[in-house]
């Protein structure tokens, strides 16, 4: 009940806050159901509920990772979404709203879900949802990026889709026909019957598919684009929520293969496409002019970092599933910063910002602030996170990936510090409002509140999230330091 | 599979050329209604054993895939004043002959896939990965975002033919869902092809080049 109860409240509050035409309570429709999922899920945190919904849905430590912090970005998104609404009121008006609530209702189903065909299912649904939020600016770079983003993602998850109807045969050639596949823990219990090429071509198609959707090049090119023309708060879900969800889809997968004993095919492939995108990122933060742009490809270098932290297994795995819940909060809460830029400002490109310190201290601290956290600088949460998957690597055997990784990670610290600082420091712009400008409380208060929680879990982690990293960074090969 | 459903197969790999040797939107689109009516047959000629469950997807398939979707497509090209493929990179005849090399490639792969216990099915692996390479031809040698939209929909289409050879052992509820994402899916795309032909006054989606590093 509670599990259907996570699902079913966004997706109702979505249908609600359509049907519903005063304008007035539309932010009270999406704080209130972000608000009503924030409290289920800790809900659902407490009680580690089993199987719900006939089996379809079940709480699991990999799953809470993800739909905890897809839960408190959203709720922070939410709020941020509260003073934008007033400031500019979107085209789409209720749809806005409703595409939000429906993203929400989306990703926990992908979360929660435990039959593969379902987890498809919630996978195009999120692209579906998110598809009218990046069009919400409705100009010709807004429809170029919608575009993209429709049909690399919708021809990326088709892939993802064969690769589940492939894991289905393989699935049945372990219990017969008629023996319904794709039940997540029938694959894990019977994972030594598997037929073995099957699976192996079933991770491929998946690791591609669901890959194309967190952003993993070569298949990136549509990230860049669509996070960039977003509106910010939907820059911020894209980022913060989105790609992580994509991410434990690939999870999942690496799960069964895992379990059937095929992790060295598997893991290459991640480590491969993980450093690959590090590389990309790094290459195109170089001389990166559109600040909201230079998130998108340092996204692309967070996801890279997440599947090379997976293909190193043991306590790099841990590293990688701490980075992702740090990363998520943290890249949130800058691009929910870059919006506050973009609306002052009234541009994107990084050399006509500067004196934001001045002009914004707010959240000209958040985004020097946010730029340490996302590097993985002490004493944030990605910083134990690093500290693992580096050690991981070195343990394994494999110090040139590590020193791979430190050589990219400091190129995209410098490209990322220099524009930051440039648009940091400096003299405040001339205009009619002297500086500093107050800031709107709806505005600053939810990106603050993610680097908090950023650096809380930094300085110390709860046990019973230390906990579930340690048991869902085990379900994929990984261990606890 | 009976003889009605070789019949049936060899049908939707023709249409898939049709499309490949096509130039006029308003046809390609007839074609895919075609095809679609072509897919809802095929749940009933897939062997499985008739019931609620093989019914519901064929209604569903005919109902999505050869009634909503082509009007769908139909509405989003209506107000286009040039409905033809323009210039595609490669023209009818090298179409064919890629469409002749994807489904050489395709039988050849699928006869030597190794045998697994659910899929007794001969016809629709080979026909399934066709598709779905046709679908591919057309999504990289096409520049009309509607032609791009056809193209998602074969190699979809061919994706759905692999489904079947599992007909039976999805549960409907999610077959009915990937069904509904697509006709979601569609309808977002034709919207946004409307936007495209407005705003750029032609459909070609090469000129959406703005954003780069």
């Amino acid at each position: 009940m509670l599990l259907l109860a996570i699902v079913l409240v966004p997706a109702l509050g979505a249908v609600a806050a359509y049907l519903d035409q005063a304008p007035a309570r539309r932010a009270a429709w999406l704080v209130g159901c972000a608000a009503l999922h924030l409290a289920l899920t800790a809900v659902a945190w407490r009680l580690a509920p089993a199987a719900g919904a006939m089996g379809w849905l079940a709480f699991d430590p990999l799953g809470g990772l993800v739909l905890g912090a897809v839960s408190i970005v959203f709720v922070a998104v939410a709020c941020y979404a509260v003073g934008y609404l007033r400031r500019e009121d979107p085209r789409g008006g209720r749809a806005f709203v409703s595409c939000l609530l429906a993203f929400l209702a989306s990703a926990s189903l992908v979360a929660l879900t435990r039959h593969f065909g379902l987890l498809w299912v919630g996978m195009e649904a999120t692209t579906l949802a998110t598809a009218p939020l990046i069009y919400d600016p409705s100009d010709r770079h807004s429809l170029e990026a919608v575009w993209k983003y429709l049909m690399i993602c919708s021809v990326g998850i088709a892939l993802a889709l064969l690769g589940t109807f492939f894991l289905a045969t393989a699935h049945l050639t372990a219990v017969g026909p008629h023996g319904a596949p794709l039940m997540l823990p029938d694959l894990l219990a019977r994972a030594d019957a598997l037929h073995p090429a099957w699976l192996r071509a079933a991770f491929v198609f998946l690791l591609i598919g669901f890959g194309t959707k967190m952003g993993l090049a070569p298949m990136h090119t549509w990230l860049p684009d669509a996070h960039g023309e977003a509106p910010s708060p939907i820059s911020a879900l894209l980022s913060g929520a989105l790609l992580n969800v994509a991410f434990l889809a690939v999870l999942r997968g690496c799960q069964v293969v895992h379990a059937a004993g095929q992790d060295g095919f598997a893991r290459p492939l991640l480590i491969g496409f993980g450093l690959l995108s590090m590389l990309v990122a790094a290459a195109f933060l170089l001389g990166q002019e559109n600040y909201k742009r230079m998130l998108a490809y340092s996204s692309i270098e967070q996801m890279g970092i997440l599947a090379v932290g997976v293909g190193l297994s043991g306590v790099a795995t841990f590293g990688a599933l701490l980075q992702m819940v740090g990363a998520s909060l943290t890249k949130a809460s800058l691009f929910l910063v870059a919006g506050n830029v973009l609306i002052v400002y009234g541009t994107k490109r990084t050399r006509e910002v500067s004196g934001l310190l001045r002009a914004m201290p707010v959240s000209g601290a958040l985004l020097v602030t946010g730029l340490f956290a996302i590097s993985a600088a002490p004493p944030f949460a990605l910083f134990p996170g690093e500290l693992a998957l580096l050690a991981g690597a070195v343990r394994g055997g494999r110090t040139w990936i590590a020193v791979v990784m430190i050589l990219l990670q400091a190129t995209v610290f410098m490209a990322m510090g220099a524009a930051v600082l440039g648009m940091a420091l400096g003299p405040a712009p001339a205009g009619p409002r002297p500086a500093p400008i107050r800031e709107d409380r709806w505005l600053v208060l939810p990106p603050l509140g993610l680097l908090l929680l950023v650096l809380l879990l930094g300085l110390g982690l709860p046990p019973a999230l230390r906990g579930a990293l340690a048991a869902a960074a085990a379900t994929v090969g990984g261990g606890a330091p | 599979m009976d003889r009605f459903g070789d019949v049936v197969l060899l049908l939707v790999l023709m249409t898939n050329f049709a499309v490949l040797v096509t130039g006029r939107l308003s046809a390609c689109i007839r074609i895919m209604t075609a095809q679609g009516v072509l897919l809802a047959m095929l749940p009933l000629a897939s062997g499985a054993r008739f019931g609620v469950h093989i019914a519901v997807l064929t209604a569903g398939t005919l109902a999505i895939k050869a009634g909503v979707l082509p009007r769908i497509l139909r509405w989003a090209i209506r107000e286009a004043p040039v409905r033809r493929e323009l210039a595609p990179s490669i023209g009818p005849i090298g179409g064919v002959l890629l469409g002749l090399a994807a489904v050489g490639l395709a039988f050849g792969v699928a006869t030597r896939l190794p045998h697994a216990a659910g899929l007794a099915v001969e016809g629709l692996v080979p026909v399934s990965l066709a598709s779905l390479m046709m679908g591919f031809v057309v999504l990289t040698t096409r520049q009309k975002a509607l032609s791009l939209v056809i193209g998602y929909l074969m190699l979809e289409n061919g994706i759905y033919v692999f489904g079947l050879t599992l007909a039976g052992d999805i549960p409907l509820l999610v077959e009915l869902g990937v069904l509904l994402d697509v006709f979601v899916g569609v309808f977002i795309m034709g919207l946004v092809v409307f936007q495209i032909q407005r705003e750029l006054e032609s459909q070609d989606s090469r000129r959406l080049t703005e954003l780069r590093d």
